[in-house]
């Protein structure tokens, strides 16, 4: 049985600067933003990242790593806009593959079931298809015979299967073999994220021994089983600032301190020094005082 | 405030917004803004018991709680993540009250950005699941500020697809589209004209039809005679000001 617990620095160490980079959780929800926090102090660049867009995305593109952004949305959701991706967009710094949310689901499920698409309603007749000319549209075969669908030979979008170099998560919890849990109301997209991707790491608030999971919550909470898997980091509170229940809420106070250093350079210089610049453990201390741009 | 005191502007788009899911029966309400929320609430509270209203979070919800009651004491009846919405969203049992930073005569909706796409002058949210959602069940929309930048000629990245894009898309895209209704500060609107174009449904009281066409972007259709925006009975705004204690409906509208 393989061990698959590593440190943050050997779970990044296969990431690539180009590659296409998918990250978990929703918004500025159950984020792996430790993991992030790591990329954004390395030397990684020009990163495609895919995501149902948070803060994740927002720091990936204030410090310069990202060249495109594929996604349906990006936002801190008590803060509707994420003001350093709309910095980043308005100023002209990151491209953007804009899809529907559905369609980008879809993408993913293809990836992950080896498929090059999957049919969808969604996006039809919608400016999505207009900014990426690359899509397309498939004519339903099922206008006769056996199956013949009552709609006969439609014409639906394509959506384009979204393959991942990496995949980021965090779960509440891992075991040391690659399995994860998500205690939480929602699993978002994260099992599917893994699937879609080729390097496949899992942060966990906390990593427990193999056949201990069921422990923790009832045994569909664990979402992703090991074959899904390559790296899984222990990192209490790995999702901070963004919410992870149900161990812990959102911190909404370093997050507006966040959306707040947008405003200017010198305000982002000392939000990044403070709390992106430094290693988990004077992250931990930073959050612990508060006080300086918060 | 007691239910004497006569109906706020908020009060009568509280109940335009309710109104939107008459008839709906057992599907599930999405509303985004505080006054949808509430109109979603009420609809359920009165005319509309069926209907189906998610906690704002993963779950589906029991009951009708006022707006800033505490998520704790919720009674959830089951669970409904993320990805779970898809399959009710293609399933078409759904009626979503989207915003609209814009919105056009076709009943095209905007959310994604203003100006060119490529370089936009303001990034907005993104496009979200409007696409999916216009062309798989109704969508209503919610515009709490009613100008010529709101209801615009055309809108600069089509997110909610209107009425002549859906056409053009083919049969797969206008079989379950439907834009029910567009409620805004000034007045309810609808799209019941032979070519799908917005209608003037009623205007709010106190407004007057001159009004709504200065404050609209391009040329809406206006019947003979217009009628007034039903203002709530007295028991109906004492439900939503149990609904809502602390005056989120006003906040919305600025006051």
């Amino acid at each position: 049985m393989s061990d698959k617990r590593a440190t943050v620095d050997d779970a990044l160490s296969e990431l690539r600067s180009g590659m296409t980079i998918g990250i978990g959780g929703w918004g500025s929800r159950r984020k792996p933003m430790a993991l992030v926090r790591a990329m954004c102090r390395s030397d990684l660049q020009d990163l495609t990242v895919v995501a149902y867009g948070g803060p994740d995305v927002g720091l990936l593109c204030a410090t310069g790593k990202v060249r495109r952004v594929v996604c349906g949305f990006v936002t801190l959701d008590s803060i509707a806009l994420e003001p350093h991706w709309r910095a980043a967009r308005q100023e002209g710094r990151v491209e953007l593959t804009e899809l529907d949310e559905g369609m980008f689901y879809l993408g993913l499920q293809a990836a992950a079931w080896r498929v090059p698409f999957l049919p969808t309603r969604a996006g039809l007749g919608s400016g999505v298809l207009e900014v990426n000319p690359d899509l397309r549209t498939v004519r339903s075969p099922y206008d006769s015979g056996s199956f013949a669908h009552p709609e006969g030979a439609i014409e639906l979008v394509a959506a384009p299967a979204l393959r991942l170099d990496a995949a980021l998560v965090h779960a509440n919890r891992a075991d040391q073999a690659g399995n994860a849990q998500f205690l939480g109301p929602d699993p978002f997209f994260d099992d599917v994220m893994l699937g879609a991707a080729e390097r496949r790491i899992v942060s966990a608030e906390r990593v427990v021994p193999q056949g201990d999971l069921p422990l923790e919550g009832p045994l569909h909470s664990v979402a992703v089983h090991r074959m899904m898997t390559d790296a899984v980091v222990e990192i209490p509170g790995g999702a901070h600032f963004t919410s992870c229940p149900p161990d812990y809420a959102r911190d909404e106070q370093l997050q507006r301190a966040y959306a707040a250093a947008a405003r200017d350079p010198e305000a982002w210089e000392a939000f990044r020094a403070r709390y992106v610049d430094v290693d988990e453990a004077a992250y931990r201390a930073a959050v612990a005082e508060g006080g300086a741009g918060r | 405030m007691s239910a004497e005191s006569a109906a706020s502007r908020a009060e009568v788009c509280v109940l335009a917004c309710a109104e939107v899911w008459r008839g709906d029966g057992e599907i599930m309400a999405s509303p985004f803004g505080s006054i949808p929320l509430l109109g979603a609430r009420l609809a359920r509270r009165t005319f509309c018991p069926d209907l189906v209203l998610t906690d704002g979070d993963a779950a589906l919800l029991v009951g009708t709680p006022a707006l800033d009651a505490d998520p704790s004491t919720f009674v959830r009846e089951a669970p409904m993540a993320y990805r779970r919405t898809f399959d009710v969203v293609w399933s078409g049992r759904r009626h979503i009250m989207m915003m609209a930073t814009q919105i056009d005569r076709d009943g095209n909706q905007n959310i994604s950005c203003i100006g060119d796409w490529r370089r936009p002058k303001t990034q907005l949210v993104g496009v979200r699941g409007a696409p999916g959602n216009t062309v798989n069940h109704p969508t209503s929309y919610w515009v709490p500020a009613h100008s010529p930048r709101s209801f615009v000629e055309q809108v600069d990245m089509v997110s909610g697809v209107g009425y002549t894009r859906a056409a053009a898309a083919g049969p797969a895209a206008t079989r379950f589209h439907e834009i029910r209704r567009v409620v805004s500060n000034l007045g309810v609107f609808d799209f019941e004209t032979p070519e799908h174009v917005m209608r003037l449904r009623s205007v709010h009281p106190g407004v007057s039809v001159d009004e709504v066409l200065e404050a609209t972007g391009f040329e809406l259709v206006v019947p003979d005679a217009v009628p007034e925006t039903p203002t709530p009975p007295a028991d109906v705004l004492d439900i939503i000001r149990q609904l809502d204690p602390a005056g989120a409906r006003d906040r919305e509208l600025g006051g």
